[in-house]
Order: structure tokens, then sequence, then C-alpha cells
């Protein structure tokens, strides 16, 4: 396989394309965490393997992403540096992805957000000017377009399924939806990338975005929400009080025994 | 002429002692069916159950290749128990069955699940001691009489070394790392060792069905031949490691070629099998719940599929 040199920047480009990656690894790490706690805990034994397959493929485009912020950096930092060593403020992924897992239906409506934007998203990446981050999007987006089968197709089962199903995922977009709107709000970082190039015109993915979301609800039978007050936030450090205790847990054996090697 | 005149019994024993697989339409008797459906249900639950021990560190794996790693190993016994439920199956036992019999406690899994994991070497110490009298166990198992059951241990087997490659290569990253690391191995070594001794069940002289699963080669050593080997094996790794295995009997014994160790506290064995050991609650408590609270979830796939069905017959 030919690959395509690393994309030069401008020093200024340079910076805020480190943070917009980072911001893509935390996403992917925080969500991948959550996933992973999933762990021998699934409702049935092919659900549990079909959870941890897919943390397992967050974390390895989270992986891929600090690696390559690491690189744009160039401070000497490794994937593992940044992924714990920095606090919560510090932490740039979107709210949605900190929320706790509930019950397998709120697991289910976040990843149905999640994997809407990230399919989306990705798409977009894999054609874009920097050669790095496309490599990786092209990478993830076959995984991304799996994760969004499974959960459009668990939202349509749960939304159509039991009168206990559908109370459930009822509630679970009831308490979620709230945080799909950050996905696609650019923050300053990413209107400055997006201005640039660099980061996809999220309002020019909203139409796909919207019509996926109508198709599964109707299946599903599920009323779209409307008119929801958007939290955000995440994307700048300002994040819900679930993620301290998240980051307690990851971070707790480099931060007890630093600078050791595992 | 005279195979004509022997018995199915016998015809069945034949082919067994001509170590000729026995596939799920063959006719067998009905002891050899139930044996071989306590052991591998029990060997299924196994896997399940044992995902809990390591799951319980996946949060807190010191760096992200570990957390990938680990995440990966503990998926692999999920896909295991499902390759292990399968061949149950094919012998007439229904999945829900067994669950059934894991959850009342009828069933039983490996007692070693019933031990906590108290820090991350002990990450290292399930893999190296754990999987390594897993895979002395169920080597033999890969030529055992029953195709599904030898099959399905096949590739068991395969993830299960490299299981233990990674449990070992934590150890020695520990071993060969700070002060603190060292003695954190050390101290897991110290509580696994034993534990992992009693992996290949009670005694010979205990064992009351060893002698008919050889007999019908469902099992190919015995409990003292495999710990045995276990240890010839696990002393000098500890050695290379630079560990102490917490038994001051281990001795080399060049008249028998082995180690020469102490005696496992049954006592302790047989109260973790009653359910007396610190975790058997738990674990058990773990996979009741999962399964408990995911009862909707499988009711709502069902009747999900019997809408579908029924619309597709009706247009």
């Amino acid at each position: 396989m030919q690959v395509a040199p690393p994309t030069t920047h401008t020093p200024e480009t340079q910076t805020q394309l480190f943070r917009y990656v980072l911001q893509l690894a935390d996403t992917s790490l925080i969500l991948a965490h959550r996933l992973s706690e999933w762990c021998g805990h699934g409702p049935i034994l092919e659900q549990d393997l079909a959870l941890a397959n897919i943390a397992l493929d967050f974390l390895g485009e989270a992986r891929s992403y600090y690696q390559y912020a690491a690189e744009l950096e160039g401070q000497g930092r490794t994937e593992d540096d940044l992924a714990y060593l920095r606090s919560a403020v510090e932490y740039r992924n979107p709210l949605l992805v900190e929320q706790p897992n509930g019950d397998f239906a709120a697991t289910i409506v976040r990843q149905f957000i999640y994997d809407t934007f990230h399919y989306h998203l990705l798409q977009q990446l894999q054609a874009g000017p920097d050669t790095q981050l496309a490599a990786i999007a092209e990478k993830s987006v076959k995984e991304a377009a799996y994760h969004l089968k499974w959960s459009s197709e668990w939202i349509i089962r749960l939304g159509d399924g039991t009168e206990e199903s559908r109370r459930r995922v009822e509630q679970a977009i009831a308490s979620l939806w709230r945080y799909a709107g950050e996905l696609t709000t650019p923050n300053a970082t990413e209107k400055e990338l997006q201005a640039a190039g660099l980061v996809p015109d999220y309002a020019a993915m909203l139409p796909q975005m919207e019509a996926h979301v109508a198709r599964v609800f109707e299946e599903a039978t599920l009323p779209v929400p409307q008119g929801v007050f958007m939290q955000k936030g995440g994307k700048d450090g300002r994040h819900t009080e679930h993620l301290g205790y998240l980051l307690t847990e990851l971070q707790y054996m480099q931060r007890t025994y630093p600078g050791l090697t595992w | 002429m005279e195979t004509l005149e022997l018995t199915q019994e016998e015809q069945f024993q034949a082919r067994i002692d001509a170590d000729i697989r026995i596939e799920p339409k063959d006719w067998m008797p009905d002891a050899y069916r139930k044996t071989l459906i306590r052991q591998i249900s029990q060997h299924a639950h196994s896997e399940l159950v044992g995902m809990l021990p390591e799951g319980n560190w996946i949060t807190r794996a010191p760096s992200l290749k570990r957390k990938s790693i680990l995440l990966a190993k503990v998926q692999d016994e999920a896909g295991h128990g499902l390759y292990l439920y399968s061949a149950a199956e094919t012998l007439g036992a229904s999945r829900d069955q067994m669950l059934a019999d894991l959850h009342s406690g009828k069933a039983k899994y490996s007692s070693i699940f019933n031990y906590p994991t108290l820090s991350w070497a002990d990450m290292g110490c399930v893999g190296w001691l754990v999987d390594g009298a897993a895979i002395l166990n169920q080597v033999p198992l890969c030529r055992t009489s029953y195709g599904p059951y030898a099959r399905a241990m096949v590739r068991v087997c395969k993830e299960e070394s490299f299981h233990q490659r990674q449990g070992f290569e934590i150890m020695q990253t520990l071993c060969e790392g700070a002060p603190v690391q060292k003695e954190m191995a050390q101290e897991a070594l110290n509580r696994w060792w034993w534990p992992t001794l009693m992996m290949f069940g009670p005694k010979d002289a205990d064992s009351p069905n060893t002698a008919q699963s050889m007999n019908w080669r469902i099992k190919r050593f015995t409990n003292d031949e495999l710990r045995q080997k276990f240890v010839d094996m696990m002393v000098p790794q500890a050695e290379f490691l630079g560990l102490t295995v917490p038994d001051p009997a281990v001795k080399w014994n060049a008249d028998k070629n082995g180690y020469d160790f102490g005696d496992v506290d049954w006592e302790e064995f047989w109260n973790v099998v009653k359910g007396n050991g610190l975790c058997n609650q738990e674990r058990l408590g773990a996979r009741v719940k999962a399964h408990e609270e995911g009862a909707w979830v499988r009711e709502a796939a069902l009747a999900h599929a019997a809408k579908r069905k029924q619309r597709a017959s009706e247009v």
C-alpha cells in the first residue's frame, strides 16, 4: 500500500489540529471505556461480545488519534501521557459519551446518537486534505458502518419490541437527546478548522444524519424528539459530574505509580 | 462376524479404543452423554464467570495497550463460552437450561474465579498461572473422544496460549520494572500459586469420576499427573522471573525427574467448591443480575422478531 506523505500545516493550524485530534481521541476513548464497563455483564452472551467488539474498535481508533495528536504536538508526550495524565477540565470529549451506561436502552440510545454522527463524520474525514486523519478515518469508517447498523437495529427492536422495551427506550431518548446537539455544534477550534477546510461542515452533514434518524425511528415506531434544549460544553472542557469518576478509575494506576512502564 | 454380536455399548467402546471420534448423531451411552454435558457446560460456565475477575481491571488497566489487550482477552473468553455452549447443545442440552443450572448453583464452574483480583499483577498471574493451568487441562481435550468438544477445544487452546503469553509478559514487565512493581508481582504470586494448583481437582485417590472418564477418553491424564506437569513447568519460569514460589517444600527430585512440592490445603479447596470462597456470592450474583436485567432485552428481541415474521406473512 502506498502511504501518502504527511500533510504540512502552518504552526497555527497545527496547534488547532492538535486540539481537534485530541478531541476525537478523548471522545473515542471515553466511549470505549463506557462500553468496556459492560464486559461480562451484557444481557446475552452474543451482545456481550458485540459490546466488547465495539469498545475495542473505539479504543483502537482513540489510540490512532492520540498517537497522531502527540506527533502534532511535538513535545515528546505519548498516547498514554495524553490519556492518563490530563484532568477532567482538559478532556475535550462531548458530554454525550461520558454519560453512564444506565440500562441497555440508555447504552443503545447513546450509541445510536454517536454512531450516526461518527459514521457521517468519518465519511467526510476520509476524503479530507490531512492525509493522516484521512487514513485513520478510512480504517475506522468500516467499523463505524457496522456500529451504526448494530445500534440502529437495536433502536428498532426496542422501540417496536415489548411495552417495557418501548418505555425504556423512550426514557433513554428523553434523558440523552439533549446531548446530541453538541456533536454538530462547532466550537472555536472546529470553526477555524472548518474555515481551513480540514474539518467537514457539520451543517452540510445534518440532512443525511437526520434522514437516517427519521428512517430508523419510523421503523421503531418512535417519534423523533422535537424542540429539545441542547446541552454543550464538553468539547471545551466543561463536563458533567460523571467524567471525574470515570477518569479516577481510568487513570488510577498511572496516578498512583507515576512514571513507570507497564 | 463377531462384531455383529457386540452390544451397542461394546461397539461404542471399541470405537473409543480405536480413537474414532464420537459425533452428535452416533449412539452413545446415557452416562457418557451426561458426563459430557456436565463437563462441557461446566467449562462454558467457567469461561463466562471467568470474565469477571479480569473484567474487574479493564477500566483500570495501566496503559491503552494493556487495556486493549485485556479487553480483547476477556472478549475471547466470551467467545469460548459461546463455542462450548454450542458443543453442549449438540448433546441435547439447551443453553437456557444450562444457564438456569448455573444460576441456581446446581452446575459448577472453576473455583479459581472465586478468588479476588486485587492488583494489576493479578492480571499477570491469571494469564500466566491460571491460563497456564487451563492449557494443561485443555490441550489433551483437543483429542477428547467427542468430536464437537474436541474441535471447540482446538480453537480455545490456540487463543489460550496467546493469553498465557500475555500474562507472562505482564509479569516479566513488572519484574524488570521498579521495586514496587516487583513486589506487586511477588505478592500476587503468593496469593495465586496454591489456588492454581487446586485447579487440577482433588487428588486421584479422591476423584471418583477419573477412571470412567479416562476409559471413555474424555480425560487423558489424571489430576495428579497434570498438577505435577504444572509445577515442573512453572517453577523454572518463576525462577526466570526472579520470583519465589510460596512453597518451601519445592525441591528438584532427580529420581522422579520432577519437583517435589507441598500439599494443597484441601480444606480450603472444598470450602471454595461449597460456596465459601471470598467471591462466590459476588461472581454468581453478577451473572444472575446480568441475566435478570437482560431479560427484557431478550424478550424485546423475540417480540420484535415475531412481529416481523407476522408482517412478512401478511404481505
